[in-house]
């Protein structure tokens, strides 16, 4: 099934796409088939500038399993960074 | 069964007057051959969508494929991937201007000698609504929607697809229809697709429904860890028999289709 659910949130960073590195101006995640994937559903995450055009992204489909353990990474990541990371 | 095809991409006039790039793919010889519109997924205008373009060429319709992701893949230069995420995040295609794309589209037929004048419309996933609202819209033969989501039922809450149920329309259906869908979807579900055919039924529509068990959302898509063979190779022999019935098959050379 495709879950249509899409959040969307703004982020300031950057990444590096098929052109190089770009500044982010936003995030989306959702669950839905891959386009990449060899599973039935994944959560996809894109990480965009739409300003700088639809080939500005990043894209990344990861089970909803590792999902999970990538959230825990990064909240277990900014914990051990302390005042860093506030 | 042509073995004889040309296929490439062409530009048609969409909504709006914008100009905007489709994938075309046609039999070779003097026809008369029906005319396809495909429609498709919310992955955009990949690859897998122009093997099906080819796929009924090769039985003998000439077959078009708008793209609906043009504007936001940076004038059809963005890869199709991006270009449905960029179509993604903006909310989905328009409902006024998937029309208008697609009547472009067809109407680009018209200047071949070899098109009958007779089309018809298939569409999978989201193309399945949208395809349903092509026929509820434009004067078509026959249309085919592919387990289309939301001609029955809103999208969930937190979706940014802006899309609105269409099945209160029933009755503006201008063409006959064929429903194929998956008994374990649940966009649409079961019931939804029930919903719909007491509609179609209600409005006195001709349509034709296949549900198959063991298949779910996408099962035509043969890239795709959702494809059920049995389903898929049904559904294709329903859809020649749909559109040999109300586009007009022309046999090829060598075998029939």
């Amino acid at each position: 099934m495709c879950t249509y659910v899409t959040e969307k949130t703004a982020v300031d960073g950057s990444a590096k796409g098929a052109a190089g590195w770009f500044r982010l101006s936003h995030a989306l995640a959702y669950v839905d088939h891959p386009y990449h994937s060899p599973y039935e559903h994944t959560l996809n995450l894109d990480f965009i500038d739409p300003a700088a055009g639809p080939s500005a992204r990043v894209a990344v489909e990861l089970t909803p399993a590792s999902a999970r353990e990538l959230v825990r990474c990064i909240e277990s990541a900014l914990e051990a960074a302390g005042e860093a990371a506030r | 069964m042509y073995t004889g095809l040309i296929a490439e991409e062409v530009r048609v006039t969409g909504h709006e007057g914008l100009e905007i790039n489709a994938y075309l793919a046609r039999p070779l010889g003097p026809g008369p051959f029906g005319g396809v519109g495909v429609v498709h997924h919310m992955p955009g205008f990949d690859e897998a969508t122009t093997e099906i373009a080819r796929k009924f060429a090769a039985h003998g319709y000439m077959a078009v494929v708008p793209n609906l992701h043009f504007r936001e893949g940076d004038g059809g230069k963005a890869a199709p991937d991006d270009a449905a995420a960029a179509s993604r995040a903006a909310g989905g295609v328009p409902d006024e201007r998937f029309v208008g794309d697609l009547a472009g589209a067809l109407r680009h037929l018209e200047s071949y000698e070899e098109f009958s004048g007779k089309k018809g419309v298939i569409g999978y996933c989201s193309g399945g609504r949208q395809a349903f609202l092509a026929a509820l819209s434009l004067d078509l033969d026959a249309a085919v929607d592919c387990y289309g989501a939301f001609v029955v039922g809103n999208p969930p809450e937190g979706t940014s697809l802006r899309v609105t149920p269409l099945v209160a329309r029933t009755g503006e259906l201008r063409c006959p229809l064929l429903g194929l869908f998956g008994n374990e979807d649940k966009f649409p579900s079961p019931e939804q697709v029930d919903e719909l055919e007491v509609a179609l039924e209600q409005a006195g529509k001709t349509y034709e429904f296949h549900r198959y068990d063991g298949a779910g959302h996408g099962f035509f898509a043969v890239d795709r860890t959702m494809y059920r063979p049995e389903a898929a190779v049904d559904g294709w022999q329903r859809i020649f028999e749909f559109f040999g019935r109300h586009l007009g098959a022309t046999s090829g050379e060598g075998a029939s289709a």
